[in-house]
């Protein structure tokens, strides 16, 4: 389109050299605040100590891929998505289905729970993001009251709502992130800035204020301010599409899950990447990662059918966990930190816990 | 949306962000790093997936097989 064109004096070439030169000053500017490492911080910590995660219910029903799932704020109910169309919401303890829904459409790549515990959103190669309230009556027809609220240009990759069940955040491969009204299905804010789908975002812990960071397949992490849609930093240290994004629990950092095989976590007060979580014998693409309670943990889910739990600070693996039968597309500790559940294209859910002694 | 912009407009974007970027303020990881381990460790006593669940507070006690009939 010949409105979109140079400036007198701008060619390809010399925004080419103009960012070429920006970039290697952040680099410095970042490099000067480097002063150690976080692995060498962490030598003062305590060791932790063997692990012993078992799965403790294992969710049947799906009948594809497990491709997204969410916990309620309720700490036993667990939505979950498939490739099929088909949307379940789970009793984790007794794991009996609750609710049920077949979507109009396949491959269902995003889920979220309210924070009432009243509703579910959900939205995949339909490009929206539909909400459905949940009824207690169990045979209410649920897609009656299904309200389309996101609607954007190509595949839904990501939903969640922010700290009530008025709002949502959506990511797509579009290229964008936006902030609805579930109300009125109105646009509330956009936010520009990846070159390539953007693949998963997660909102801050609501005590640090009122940003998220989104990740995508140009390689970058972006963290945006809800209420202006400016990208405040960027971080591209990875080498291939970021699968997965999720904040510490503190709300100072977060960690990335990617195609290259890595988590890495980086420092938002520092503005840089400063651990990698990697191991030579780690090939295949981490698909979705999340924290324990307290940060120390990061378990993180792989194209190999395998979990890794990864000490956060001392930048070592604690375990691998094995059960999976195919990729681990989807993993989510519990509100209250006792559990984890993880999604896999071998149809099922599987919460694990860690018993004492 | 960006699947639609043109190299030139892709180049802009990421040129307009990236002077943004040069000034923000941080601060040594000397510090940073140092916060983040004091809220972790402050934190990990009630990190449950660490210290693990007692049973009797256990939502996950295996199904116990067998029942009684009289």
């Amino acid at each position: 389109m010949a409105c979109q064109g140079l400036a007198s004096g701008e060619t390809l070439k010399s925004l080419k050299a103009e960012s070429e030169t920006l970039r290697k000053k952040l680099e410095e500017e970042r490099k000067k605040l480097h002063d150690v490492e976080l692995e060498k911080v962490a030598e003062k910590a305590e060791a932790l100590g063997e692990l012993n995660m078992k799965t403790r219910r294992t969710l049947k029903g799906h009948g594809n891929k497990v491709l997204c799932m969410d916990w309620c704020k309720d700490k036993r109910r667990i939505v979950s998505s498939s490739q099929d169309g088909k949307v379940i919401v789970w009793d984790a303890f007794t794991t009996n289905k609750e609710h049920a829904v077949t979507m109009p459409t396949t491959w269902v790549m995003a889920c979220a729970y309210a924070p009432s515990g009243c509703a579910i959103a959900c939205g995949g190669l339909d490009n929206k993001c539909s909400v459905y309230p949940l009824s207690l009556d169990k045979d209410e027809n649920l897609a009656a009251k299904k309200k389309s609220v996101a609607m954007h240009t190509n595949y839904l990759s990501g939903c969640t709502f922010t700290n009530s069940d008025m709002q949502i955040l959506t990511s797509s491969g579009d290229g964008t992130s936006a902030l609805w009204d579930v109300e009125s299905g109105q646009l509330l804010q956009s936010f520009h800035g990846h070159s390539a789908d953007v693949l998963t975002l997660d909102l801050a812990p609501s005590e640090t204020g009122n940003t998220f960071v989104s990740g995508g397949s140009d390689k970058k992490a972006n963290v945006w301010d809800l209420r202006s849609g400016q990208n405040v930093q960027s971080f591209d240290t990875h080498d291939s599409d970021i699968n997965c994004v999720k904040y510490y629990p503190s709300g100072d950092a977060f960690a990335s899950a990617s195609d290259d095989s890595t988590c890495r976590l980086f420092d938002l007060r520092a503005d840089r990447e400063v651990s990698i979580y990697s191991k030579d014998s780690i090939i295949f693409g981490a698909a979705s990662v999340d924290f324990s309670l307290s940060g120390r943990l990061l378990f993180a889910g792989y194209n190999d059918y395998t979990i890794n739990v990864w000490d956060v600070l001392k930048g070592t693996r604690v375990a691998i966990l094995f059960g999976h039968e195919n990729r681990v597309s989807s993993l989510r500790v519990s509100p209250d930190g006792t559990a984890f559940c993880s999604g896999s294209w071998d149809n099922t859910l599987r919460v694990r816990h860690e018993r004492e002694g | 949306m960006a699947r639609d912009m043109s190299d030139i407009d892709i180049l802009k974007m990421e040129l307009e962000q990236l002077k943004k970027e040069v000034s923000t303020p941080r601060e040594p990881v000397s510090k940073t790093s140092k916060d983040t381990m004091e809220w972790c460790e402050a934190a990990s006593g009630t990190d449950l997936l660490i210290t693990g669940v007692p049973d009797d507070k256990n939502p996950y006690k295996p199904e116990k097989g067998g029942c009684i009939i009289t």
